[in-house]
């Protein structure tokens, strides 16, 4: 067993784990945090997706024990604490950039990550930023719809003048 | 889906991973960013007894400039070495074949050393380092050796790095000025190239003053298209040598047969990927 410290969603947690605990497992066998799901057993469906010190990373691929002194978000902690939706999942939902669901917990915390790096990204450059998020249902055309969605209004939100390009739900 | 039991170590210095690294030996394994090694272990295709982690050695992170030379630490993620400066203005090809690798998730959290030192032959970073010529610099017990991207791959994942040694810094000859192509085929996005062609080359005058190619996935090791930069050096920068030229770019490969393409078709498609990646790098270079 090795001692972690880390941050989960904002609340300090410490626990002995065995090293070869994956910070997926962690996530929702000890912390209960069942919103970041595991869809593949290769590291390609990025379902898993949380961010480790506010980068992306898959959840199923990394070691508890990595992630000993650091800050973990997961889709449960991108909301407010009043319960207001992220922009991004706002977006998801507005756009209804989602069938059954499986991939979006992924889907919005790449998507976050993804706009982290690049606010206004082009089409291809967000079909290309997913790429590592696979979706079974949707074709991506609404997710892509939300990530730009959620763009404009990102950039709305900073500049109150809302001078990003409007993207309007399909 | 969840690996062997194992015990675990994150040393903080390279001499500590050395000494743990003598200490157990045989039944360790060297954990870098785990996007190869963390598949690998739960698919129980390996089950060593000792991880070493050596993610807490701030000393083989990052990006600094050495004489005429980037030195690039083995533990430097490929996102922080793919948004470099000073990597983009000196070793552009390695700019371009990073923001081709893997997808964000795993550029965050793979690194630069772990994906050299892992050799896989359809790897995108082996053909970039062939063709800037590259040293890496390996610690073991007796101090560090220097060994030249030619001698490095050994085989199918198999390095010069022996098990007792640590990779601890990739040296690249600046290239300022040269423009580089990245060319890679993929059946889906995310993965390892089918064949993927790298290409650097510096122009004066018209004229191919310098060139290097890699070729990532036609052998057991990434391979040099030495017949074509030796077709080329000192010819005009036109399309027509470069087409001449490319012709010899499956001389001495030895492709992989597999569900995503024969050998004979990885021989074929080289020949039109080197030719697309010459011209992007003659491009990139002014010509
Ligand atoms: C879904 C997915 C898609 C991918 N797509 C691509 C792709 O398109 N192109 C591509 O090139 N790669 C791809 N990769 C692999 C990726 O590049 C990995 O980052 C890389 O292969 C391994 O780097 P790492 O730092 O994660 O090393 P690890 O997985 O930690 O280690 C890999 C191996 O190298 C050894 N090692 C690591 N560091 C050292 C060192 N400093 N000294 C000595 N030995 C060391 C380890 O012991 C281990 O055997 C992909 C991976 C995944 C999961
Ligand atoms: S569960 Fe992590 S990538 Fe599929
Ligand atoms: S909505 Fe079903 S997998 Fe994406």
């Amino acid at each position: 067993m090795t001692r972690i410290n880390l941050t989960v969603d904002g609340m300090k947690v410490s626990d002995d784990v065995e090293p070869r605990m994956l910070l997926v497992q962690y996530l929702r066998e000890k912390l209960g945090k069942t919103g970041t799901v595991i869809g593949c057993d290769t590291s390609n469906c990025g379902a898993c997706t949380v961010h480790l010190d506010g980068q992306s990373v898959k959840s199923c691929n990394v070691l508890a024990v990595q992630a000993d002194g650091s800050a973990v978000t997961t889709i449960e902690g991108l909301a407010g604490k009043d319960g207001t939706l992220h922009p991004v999942q706002e977006a998801f939902r507005e756009c209804h950039g989602l069938q059954c669901g499986f991939c979006t917990p992924g889907m919005i915390m790449q998507s976050v990550d993804l706009l982290n790096n690049n606010p206004h990204p082009s089409e291809q450059e967000i079909r290309e930023g997913l790429e590592g998020n696979l979706c079974r249902c949707t074709g991506y055309h609404n997710i892509v719809r939300a990530v730009q969605y959620a763009s404009g209004h990102l950039a709305a939100a900073a500049t109150p003048t809302g001078a990003a390009e409007e993207v309007t739900p399909a | 889906m969840i690996p062997a039991q194992f015990d675990y170590v994150a040393p903080t210095t390279v001499e500590e991973a050395l000494a743990a690294l003598r200490q157990y030996g045989d039944d360790a394994k060297l954990l870098a960013g785990g996007q190869s090694l963390l598949p690998v272990l739960r698919m129980r295709l390996n089950a060593p007894e000792w991880i070493i982690d050596l993610g807490r050695i701030d000393s083989l992170r990052g990006v600094r400039e050495d004489g005429d030379a980037i030195v690039i630490g083995a533990m430097t993620p490929h996102s922080v070495v793919g948004s470099d400066p000073l990597v983009a203005q000196h070793a552009a090809l390695v700019t371009k074949a990073v923001a081709e690798l893997a997808d964000a998730q795993i550029r965050h959290r793979g690194t630069f050393g772990g994906a050299l030192a892992h050799a896989d032959p359809a790897g995108d970073l082996g053909g970039p380092v062939r063709a800037l010529d590259a040293e890496f610099v390996i610690a073991g017990a007796n101090g560090t050796r220097t060994v030249s991207a030619d001698d490095f791959f050994v085989d199918l994942f198999e390095t010069a790095i022996s098990e007792d040694e640590i990779l601890t810094e990739v040296r690249i000859p600046k290239h300022t000025g040269w423009g580089a192509h990245h060319e890679k085929m993929v059946r889906v996005a995310h993965q390892w190239p089918i064949c993927a062609v790298a290409a650097t080359a510096r122009v004066e005058g018209g004229t191919i003053a310098d060139i290097g190619i890699g070729l990532a996935n036609m052998g057991n090791t990434p391979l040099r298209a030495g017949g074509v930069e030796e077709a080329l050096r000192g010819q005009p920068a036109t399309e027509d040598s470069v087409r001449a030229a490319c012709a010899r770019a499956a001389e001495g490969t030895s492709p992989p047969s597999d569900l995503n393409g024969s050998a004979d078709y990885r021989n074929h498609v080289v020949q039109v990927m080197c030719r697309r990646a010459v011209m992007g790098a003659l491009e990139g270079a002014g010509a």
